[in-house]
């Protein structure tokens, strides 16, 4: 049995970072919380564009991506920066991460604060408080059935679906083999596979959900009346080789492995148990990857045939190619080469454990490239206009 | 989900025995001779156009509307007359699925 190490939560659940989190509930407070990550360097920001004018699901959505965020187990403490006059109740965000979490959420708002230059005298004195605390926190060991990995795929080519997919997969069934928690996303990058991935499924119910996400994306794209190609299969997949949504699905769907389906849940959506999950996401890689950080994933495993700088500002995110030439030309963004495969000088097999050895490693605290080059991406999907 | 033949004159793989593409693992040039595996065969196929890396050369003739298999799956729809060694992607090929250019969508009205 594999140990991982990290942070015990008083809820209960376990982080592999230790992150302290700065949210501005709304674009109008990023300012003010980037200057206070930047007076706190240890600690890391989410600044965004929303926030406000925003109504019904949409405005949601948001609330539930910045709360997510912050109730992420990698995170050890909160620090929200409203303005005052949003529509995210920066309140109810406070009061439900402390709820459901237990950990130390400070809350601090411009208008009250009166401006800028008090705010961000204000909030550096709180975040380095909060610092201090998020150090005295020990880190334990845990089994690493209490990890949870979601698997992304992105500026894929040829390469993908060929190897460093199927590689991932032959991953997430070793890490489900010893009852961990696999996450698979991007609804849009299942058309034309989603059978296969409804085959599945645990039940017809959790099959019919899949479905209906697929059909919602779908009947979306026709509503706009557009061709989904050039959008997706984006220019770099059809340069990569990749001529149709249904090629590139059906070489995404191997890395989740063959273990039946446990559920599909909504976007950014708490992940409820163990096993294998899908959730509904679109493919956008920022997007997809903030989604399944604020669902409560560990870190992320990312296939990419074309490379790809994308990290995370509070889970790591590890990138792996199954392209020699983008191994070589990426080396900076790149953790992992699974190319060996093409030639047949390993097993997908192989290649397969060499990733889960990474996992590890990273669970236990060694540092991804995108980690050591400050790559924090992060982006919320919208599902509607600006008011 | 077909399996990489470890063999080094293979030259492209084919995923699943239903498949009527091959994937090409090299830069390949108009007349050059590529190697797969079907069925458990090797089998050859001569390129009538240079192929990029990972793009696809047909290993089966595919007539015009008929499905493009990969996978052993259906990634498309032939949208001409396709002979074995010709380069298949975009031009020749296209997708079935999310095709709001062909619905009734807001900007097709």
């Amino acid at each position: 049995m594999n140990m991982i190490k990290g942070y015990r939560r008083s809820n209960g659940k376990f982080g592999i970072r230790n992150h302290l989190l700065i949210i501005p509930t709304v674009i109008c407070a990023n300012h003010v919380a980037n200057r206070i990550q930047q007076a706190v360097p240890k600690s890391v920001a989410i600044p965004h564009q929303h926030g406000c004018s925003q109504i019904g699901d949409d405005k949601e959505r948001t609330h539930k991506l910045l709360g997510g965020m912050g109730k992420n187990p990698n995170v050890g403490a909160v620090l929200l920066i409203s303005l005052g006059c949003e529509v995210i109740d920066a309140k109810v965000l406070k009061q439900e991460i402390e709820e459901e979490t237990g950990k130390p959420v400070e809350w601090l708002d411009i208008q009250d604060a009166g401006g800028t230059i008090n705010a961000i005298k204000k909030g550096t004195e709180v975040a380095k408080g909060l610092f201090l605390e998020l150090e005295k926190v020990p880190q334990v060991d845990a089994p690493i059935s209490e990890l949870i990995v979601g698997v992304k795929c992105g500026g894929s080519d040829a390469t993908s679906g060929l190897c460093s997919n199927p590689a991932l997969g032959k991953t997430a069934d070793q890490l489900l083999k010893q009852g961990g928690t696999i996450v698979m996303g991007e609804t849009t990058e299942i058309i034309g596979a989603e059978h296969i991935v409804a085959q599945k499924a645990v039940s017809e119910d959790v099959a019919n959900k899949l479905y209906a996400y697929v059909d919602k994306f779908e009947k979306e794209v026709e509503r706009i009346g557009a061709d989904m190609r050039g959008g997706n299969p984006s220019p770099g997949n059809i340069e990569g080789g990749l001529s149709t949504i249904e090629e590139k699905s059906l070489g995404c769907i191997s890395k989740a492995g063959t273990a039946p389906l446990n559920d599909v849940l909504s976007f950014a959506e708490e992940i409820p148990g163990n096993g294998y999950y899908f959730m509904d996401s679109p493919g956008n890689d920022i997007e997809c990857v903030s989604g399944m950080a604020a669902a409560g994933v560990h870190m992320v495993c990312f296939t990419t045939g074309r490379g790809t700088p994308t990290g995370n500002p509070i889970i790591p995110v590890i990138k792996i190619t199954g392209n020699e030439h983008t191994a070589i030309k990426m080396i900076d963004n790149i953790d992992m080469d699974t190319s060996p495969v093409m030639k047949g000088k390993e097993t997908t097999e192989e290649a397969g454990n060499r990733i889960f050895e990474t996992i590890v490693k990273t669970a236990q605290g060694e540092l991804t490239k995108a980690e050591i080059l400050g790559h924090q991406e992060f982006s919320i999907s919208r599902i509607s206009i600006s008011l | 989900m077909g399996k990489l033949v470890y063999e080094q004159d293979i030259t492209s793989i084919v995923m699943s025995d239903h498949d009527n593409v091959a994937t090409s693992l090299k830069n390949v040039d108009e007349g050059e001779t590529l190697l797969y595996v079907i069925n458990g065969q090797k089998e050859a196929v001569e390129a009538k156009r240079s192929i990029p890396f990972g793009h696809k050369i047909a290993i089966k003739p595919i007539q015009r509307s008929a499905t493009v298999i990969k996978y052993g799956e259906v990634i498309g729809a032939a949208t001409m007359d396709i002979e074995p060694g010709e380069h298949v992607h975009v031009h020749n090929i296209e997708g079935i699925r999310g095709r709001g250019d062909k619905a009734e969508g807001e900007q097709n009205r």
